[in-house]
């Protein structure tokens, strides 16, 4: 494998804070604290949790993808021993309200003022309680003694459905006559917005070449490896809820119940225990309806889903079809990009425009092309909800961009990374004004980085030119290998926030509590490397603390690439302010100036003089309040300091992938053989970590380009409800994933942090499908499709050799 | 039963799996359920030395068998088996649920195969899924951790 850190590294600037300590356990790669207790089976996940008196529930779902229910009767299920309650929808009126998901990620005022996008709300009940919507909502709760009983019950709750007409396909549901799924938002467009830049018609008017097309991205499951479960009590004498949940966002699910069940913030503790994965896992029924119905019964309630209802639900993402029009000269240069894309947003549009918004922010990818138009619809259907799953809207729109560039190349006969290389916004173009704003509303200008140079150095690390040599002696021999790029841009660390709280206890440990939560990503250990940087400490002396309501008043979650750049920042601003801190009372207690002292490895010494030094243990009983503090004047009392970081914008990170495949075109089979990548994500806190974050997104994206897909048949049912239908990559489906890396510290925070986390999974479509047609050249084999099914490829080649003998060209056998 | 080295017994409804049994009865919860319909590999253990899907199998099947869960690999001091300190070096983990079942997994291929090839490997372990890290830390992790036993064989046998 090969890891470079490339040069101009350079101090970062941007945020001031008075001083920013030089790195030196930032960008090791230390081993990670979580890991002990993991490896030994001592991690505590939602189903590993047990309180007194727990009793179990099971979800009843719609089995029809849209209908009115007309009856109830689970008298039947009351009457089997062990049961405690069914509720059902009807049961929930008035009692617990509707939800829309994304409905706190508000559209920034700036981007509603910028864009003046259309968004029709329309919330979700927790239990349907009327009209079902799709196949595998939530429509009745069973409580029982043990899990086994609870699902025994399931099936003798009764529920009459009378059936309404289905709609499975976004285009469809545009048509006039379609069935509306939300009678009150008059049809089914629930989100609706135009960007653009230039002046695409004119730029298409002129351009010597014009390609229309039309892309599509399959939808793909996040299938964390943990299904989702939550457990609740509610404490018998004061009615305070405690709640734990498989959610990346404790304080956000609190804000959800608090107002649902009408109850204060802080009588509710939300809880987000070890987390098997999210991928995109997000907020969901059970959230509220298993708190509510704990607090009914006056017992602890635990729900743990299993996988099928996993694949029906939890949590569909991707499902787009983007037509285009591209203006292009004999050059291979791209002049205009005109998109109008539909996401399929399933029965409720939770994400505003989320993830149709950041397709449009991403889709001009790398390249400088000087007119775009980006019209995207959100589009309802009798499917399960589309909300973000690990790259949100940029594999689709990258899919997209990296095939025109190829085939651009193609109709051009440029090769292909020549024709990328064309195309890319140029170093001395940098800082580059997209002249179109981010999702928060803030003018979209790229980091620093350097594209031609990230495309030279994966070119040598694929080494290209030995590659076409080995292709072509394959070829003789009848093997067809091929290979494809693709290169991405990724706004990260997203806002609107994100806190930390530093204190130091009277042994000198350290604690860090932040609203960030992470689920494999390693913040236990990140966190602990910045805050032992800037306060002066080890990472051992560390404790990373998280997924609790109760530690920090405000806290957004881990998910968008953010909480490296956002919680990492927070943490590092916190932890110099608790050092000023402890140098002031150092100050006070050695009777010295504080800009005498330094701060190192736990202990406070005066410089000259080691002898006179003092512990940060020592400083941090000196803080405790009461006639043995050793206060400066007015200084608060604890050895503590916490720092909100608002992110002024997102920083860009950026990355290059190439694929290199082997095709079987008698099977249709994809083997891909090598993988790798040279991505940028600034100022790398753990690069071991960071590698681990690019191979799992690899290997989620290889997932989309060649296996994973939800299927609905047309009448609205899915068809891919287990593991032997819905297909994950395993260790033979992946291959070996080299990984180097750029290092363009962010100029947006004071680390030079950029996100990292869903990079890995944005390039493998289009590198793989771009592969994929190399691999059968001279046939122009036309993939316009991720997932590429081996027998979807099969027709795609019987296409192309038909018409390459109509045409008279050669077949890709000759 | 024997689990881990312990007699352990329990009463329990036929239809129980061995998985719901070493969880909710045993409290051995390091064994995970991912998919419950055998696929993921998550709640891999070793009975009688092989390994199984204990989603899988009834918990009366296992009667008087020798279990082996991931709560049996560290030695009695605490100190890590060779193959969990592997993966915690090689960064063969992130959210750690299929973790359990990897190593499990891990310690029957390396039982048999001493020193396997990447491909071999790569065959062993395609019954586990993970959707975190790509696997290729975990297969960098196995190659370490043989290397590891390997060692410590010879150098008891010096």
């Amino acid at each position: 494998m090969t890891e470079q850190g490339n040069g101009n590294a350079r101090a970062a600037r941007g945020v001031p804070i008075e001083s920013v300590r030089p790195h030196q356990f930032v960008g090791q790669r230390l081993r990670r604290k979580e890991d002990a207790r993991l490896v030994s089976g001592k991690g505590r996940y939602l189903a590993d949790l047990v309180v007194p008196g727990m009793r179990h529930a099971a979800v009843l779902r719609s089995p029809v993808p849209h209908g009115r229910i007309a009856e109830f009767d689970a008298s039947e299920a009351l009457a089997l021993p062990g049961v405690d309650a069914v509720f059902t929808g009807r049961d929930l009126i008035g009692k617990v309200g509707p939800f829309v998901e994304g409905g706190r990620l508000e559209i920034s005022p700036m981007l509603m003022e910028k864009v003046h996008p259309e968004v029709k709300p329309h919330a979700m009940p927790v239990l349907a309680a009327d009209d079902v919507h799709f196949v595998g909502q939530p429509v009745a709760v069973v409580v029982a003694a043990s899990r086994y009983l609870a699902e025994d019950a399931l099936d003798l709750v009764r529920v009459d459905y009378e059936e309404l007409p289905v709609v499975t396909d976004p285009e469809a549901a545009l048509a006039p006559g379609a069935p509306v799924l939300h009678g009150h938002l008059g049809d089914n467009v629930a989100a609706h917005f135009v960007i653009a830049s230039g002046d695409v018609d004119a730029e298409l008017g002129s351009a010597p070449h014009v390609y229309r097309g039309r892309f599509e991205v399959g939808r793909q499951a996040s299938n964390a490896m943990e299904p989702r479960g939550v457990l609740a009590t509610s404490d018998r004498g004061t009615g305070d809820l405690t709640v734990w949940c498989t959610n990346a966002r404790p304080h956000l699910v609190r804000t959800f119940l608090s107002e649902m069940l009408r109850m204060p913030l802080d009588r509710i503790r939300v809880i987000s225990p070890d987390m098997g994965g999210s991928f995109g896992t997000g907020v969901f029924s059970e959230d509220f309806l298993i708190p509510f119905v704990a607090r009914q019964l006056g017992r602890p309630v635990r729900w743990v889903e299993d996988r099928s209802e996993n694949l029906l639900v939890t949590r569909h993402g991707r499902d787009q079809v983007h037509l285009v029009e591209v203006g292009y000269d004999d050059d291979g240069r791209i002049l205009a990009l005109k998109d109008r894309f539909l996401v399929d947003a399933g029965a409720y549009n939770q994400y505003a425009i989320t993830v149709s918004y950041n397709a449009a922010a991403h889709a001009r990818n790398q390249f400088d092309i000087p007119a775009v138009r980006l019209e995207g619809l959100n589009v309802l259907t009798n499917k399960a909800p589309v909300a973000p799953v690990r790259g949100a809207g940029r594999p689709e729109v990258t899919f997209m961009m990296d095939r025109i560039v190829d085939i651009v190349a193609h109709e051009t006969g440029i090769d292909p990374v020549d024709c990328r290389r064309r195309n890319l916004v140029r170093p001395e173009q940098m800082p580059y004004h997209a002249d179109i704003p981010y999702r928060d509303g803030v003018d979209i200008v790229y980091d620093r980085a350097d594209f031609p140079a990230q495309l030279a150095q994966l070119c040598d690390l694929v080494d290209y030119g030995a590659f076409r040599k080995e292709q072509a002696e394959a070829r003789r021999r009848g093997r067809r290998l091929g290979i494809g790029f693709s290169s991405y841009m990724e706004g990260s660390g997203f806002g609107p926030h994100e806190g930390a709280v530093v204190r130091v206890d009277t042994n000198g440990h350290v604690t860090v509590y932040t609203g960030a939560n992470a689920h494999g990503q390693g913040l236990a250990t990140t966190l602990a490397q910045v805050c032992a940087d800037q306060l002066g400490v080890t990472p051992e002396d560390v404790t990373v603390r998280m997924g609790d309501t109760s530690y920090i008043p405000y806290g957004v979650g881990t998910f968008a690439s953010r909480s490296a750049v956002t919680a990492g920042t927070a943490t590092g601003v916190a932890a110099g302010l608790v050092r000023e801190k402890a140098l002031a009372i150092a100050a006070e207690v050695l009777e010295v100036s504080s800009s005498d002292l330094e701060l190192e490895e736990g202990t406070v010494k005066v410089r000259g003089t080691p002898s006179r030094q003092i512990s940060l243990g020592e400083v941090a009983r000196a803080a405790a309040p009461g006639p043995r503090s050793r206060l400066p004047a007015g200084m608060d009392p604890v050895l503590e300091a916490e720092h909100y970081y608002v992110p002024p914008t997102v920083t860009w990170s950026s990355g290059t992938h190439a694929a290199v495949v082997e095709v079987d075109e008698e099977t249709g089979f994809v083997r891909v053989l090598r993988y790798l990548t040279v991505d940028d994500c600034g100022q790398m806190l753990n690069p071991t970590i960071v590698e681990g974050q690019v191979h799992g997104g690899v290997a989620l994206g290889l997932g989309e380009a060649l296996t994973e897909e939800v299927i609905y048949d047309a009448a609205g049912q899915p068809l891919t409800g287990t593991y032997m239908d819905y297909l994950l990559p395993t260790t033979t489906e992946t291959p070996p994933i080299t990984v180097a890396h750029q290092v363009f510290p962010s100029e947006v925070n004071p680390f030079g942090i950029k996100g990292c986390g869903e990079g890995g999974a944005v390039g493998p479509p289009a590198a793989v499908a771009n592969a994929i047609v190399d691999a059968l050249r001279p046939l122009d084999v036309r993939i316009s499709r991720v997932p590429i099914h081996p027998e979807r490829l099969l027709e795609l080649i019987e296409e192309a050799k038909a018409e390459a003998a109509q045409d008279g060209r050669p077949s890709a056998r000759s | 039963m024997e689990v881990n080295g312990e007699q352990r017994s329990g009463s329990v409804e036929p239809r129980t799996t061995l998985a719901d049994f070493l969880r909710d009865e045993l409290g051995l919860t390091g064994t995970h359920l991912g998919c419950e319909h055998g696929v993921c590999g998550a709640c891999t253990v070793l009975l009688d030395g092989h390994s199984v899907r204990s989603c899988l199998m009834l918990a009366v099947q296992a009667d008087g068998c020798s279990l082996r869960t991931v709560e049996g690999l560290a030695a009695e001091g605490g100190q890590l088996h060779p193959i969990q300190e592997a993966f915690s070096a090689e960064h063969g983990l992130q959210c750690g649920f299929c973790t359990p079942g990897f190593l499990m997994s891990t310690v029957e291929l390396l039982n048999e195969v001493p020193e396997p090839s990447e491909e071999q490997i790569r065959s062993h372990l395609s019954g586990n899924l993970c959707r975190c890290t790509g696997y290729h830390h975990i297969v960098k992790a196995v190659l370490r951790a043989a290397e590891v036993i390997r060692g410590d064989v010879a150098a008891r046998q010096a």
